[in-house]
């Protein structure tokens, strides 16, 4: 009974609950202690590291070549563009650029990669709203990526392709035909997943508004990829600092001026667009040449020496991927870091999961694109 | 009264028992249990291309008491183990565990580190392990139909 003039003490009147680790909608092992009033969320407290697997202190122990496995196992689903930024920063430090020819094929693989992971994101998207049907289509397009992968690496997911000075082996034109095959078949496919997703009103409803995203508040939080670009902040790494041969390709960067879940959804759907009209480019432009660069001879690899430091950013398909080594002069690196996309895109996340309904909550979580080893590293 | 193979069940007691082990071994219910980079694979057989329902391992159950079988994909860090424990506690008998990748089995390329559990099996009984890193959907699929094996024979036991 509540006595009139006395202050009614509302936190006693929430309920604490613990989401995760293990739960199907927080894509991997991410814990949520949520207080809610009702229905309502009043503060959300992501718990991260129980996927922390020490990965930048293993790099400090191995030799530089040997540290892109665990690159490869940060963004699991997108390994390539992993590997890629570990690389760019690498090779600065080790003073061995790859040739022309190994850029463009790093490019290619870069774009499809970012295809397959915005394919498994979309599937797991629709399984957090309980939408089971694109999560089928989704994977059945994502094998025909990991095809290509197993082709040019003998690996589907963590593919070790690229390596110091270049790529692990050359594309011949079967491996060229079949990717520009992919690049004629795909976009038709890919319309087919898009409207699985649109033509749904229940989606529609439950995403549009949802979520609201400002771009100050995003900025402040260090928020980058396609989070940032669906609250109507044109920045894209490729664009912003072109690394590799960005600059010699034509593509758009998707922006959205909704800031709300249907837009980040949006954004994502139109990555993969350009993704596409990036490969069919890169494919026609690619030249002849070198894919490995002789100074970086794979029976030389354990004996490359480093010296300085270097910082390289490059754009995954979660965001800004950057990656600083700390070189002192011996074959291996004295200091790795990464600063990770994901984390910070999670860390907006109380911000964002404040005052919506608990339904709400999975679908905003589902939009910021979590990867664990990412995340934890 | 005929005999039959193992010596204290009567015959019907022990066909019975054969056919809820054959029952059994053909409806497996997995554990949505996703940990890393594994559990991206395991989505894999769950979709179109390698379908495992055509095994006769169904639906993946997102609660552990309505799933009896556990496939661990993935590193188990030692923040996670004692969890671990706690979702294989709650899964009702008779439960399976899948160790699923080299990190499941012992450590993977992550042995050397300071917060990686070496081994599922130091946590929970494990039945089949399926090596690689990651093992293709198709690894995994052979250890499901193994593991039905293994169920299969338990009542010969």
């Amino acid at each position: 009974m509540v006595v009139e003039g006395e202050k009614i003490d509302q936190s006693r009147e929430w309920v604490e609950l613990n989401i995760g680790p293990q739960h199907p909608s927080t894509h991997g092992v991410l814990r949520l202690k949520v207080k809610l009033d009702g229905e309502t969320v009043k503060d959300v407290e992501p718990i991260i590291g129980y996927l922390h697997r020490n990965a930048e202190k293993l790099c400090e122990m191995d030799y530089y070549c040997d540290s892109l496995i665990y690159f490869d196992r940060m963004d699991y689903v997108g390994a390539m563009n992993m590997e890629l930024g570990y690389l760019e920063a690498a090779e600065k430090v080790l003073g061995i650029p790859p040739p022309e020819r190994a850029q463009w094929i790093r490019v290619i693989m870069a774009e499809l990669n970012r295809i397959a992971a915005h394919l498994v994101w979309a599937g797991a998207f629709g399984l957090d709203l309980g939408m089971l049907t694109p999560f089928f289509y989704c994977f059945i397009e994502r094998e025909k990526v990991l095809k290509r992968f197993t082709a040019v690496s003998e690996s589907r997911q963590q593919t070790n392709y690229m390596s110091i000075g270049g790529v692990y082996q050359d594309i011949d034109d079967q491996i060229i035909y079949d990717i520009e095959q992919f690049t004629e078949e795909f976009p038709a496919k890919l319309e087919d997943i898009f409207n699985t997703f649109v033509k749904n009103d229940i989606f529609i409803s439950r995403n549009k508004g949802v979520g609201i995203l400002e771009p100050e508040v995003a900025i402040d939080y260090g928020v980058t990829g396609p989070m940032l670009r669906a609250s109507g902040v044109e920045y894209d790494v490729r664009k912003a600092e072109p690394y590799l041969v960005y600059d010699k390709l034509n593509f758009d960067i998707p922006v959205s001026y909704k800031k709300d879940n249907l837009a980040r959804f949006l954004v994502r759907f139109e990555e993969m667009r350009q993704s596409i009209r990036i490969i069919k480019q890169a494919i026609k432009k690619i030249p002849d040449g070198p894919y490995f660069n002789p100074k970086a001879k794979k029976s030389l690899m354990i004996r490359l020496r480093g010296e300085g430091e270097a910082y390289a950013r490059t754009e995954s398909s979660k965001g800004e991927f950057g990656v600083y080594i700390v070189a002192d002069g011996s074959v291996k690196p004295y200091r790795v870091h990464v600063r990770s996309p994901a984390m910070r895109n999670l860390a907006v996340l109380p911000h964002l999961a404040k005052d919506v309904m608990i339904a709400d909550l999975f679908s905003i979580s589902g939009t910021t694109d979590l990867v664990f080893g990412e995340v934890d590293r | 009264m005929a005999k039959v193979k193992s010596g204290e069940g009567g015959a019907l007691t022990t066909t019975i028992d054969q056919a809820m082990e054959w029952a059994r071994s053909n409806s497996l219910w997995p554990l949505t249990f996703g940990l890393a980079c594994c559990a991206i694979e395991m989505m894999a057989i769950q979709a179109s291309n390698l379908d495992i329902s055509r095994f006769g391992s169904e639906i993946f159950r997102n609660s552990p008491r309505q799933s009896d079988l556990m496939i661990v994909s993935g590193t188990v860090t030692k923040k996670m183990a004692p969890r671990l424990r706690r979702i294989y506690d709650e899964m009702p008998y008779p439960k399976y565990v899948i160790a699923m990748g080299v990190c499941v089995i012992q450590g993977g390329p992550y042995h050397l580190g300071y917060s990686v559990v070496l081994g599922v099996d130091r946590v929970v009984p494990v039945d089949v392990y399926v090596p690689g890193c990651p093992p293709t959907p198709e690894a995994l699929t052979y250890g499901i139909m193994l593991l039905q094996k293994k169920i299969r024979n338990e009542a010969e036991r």
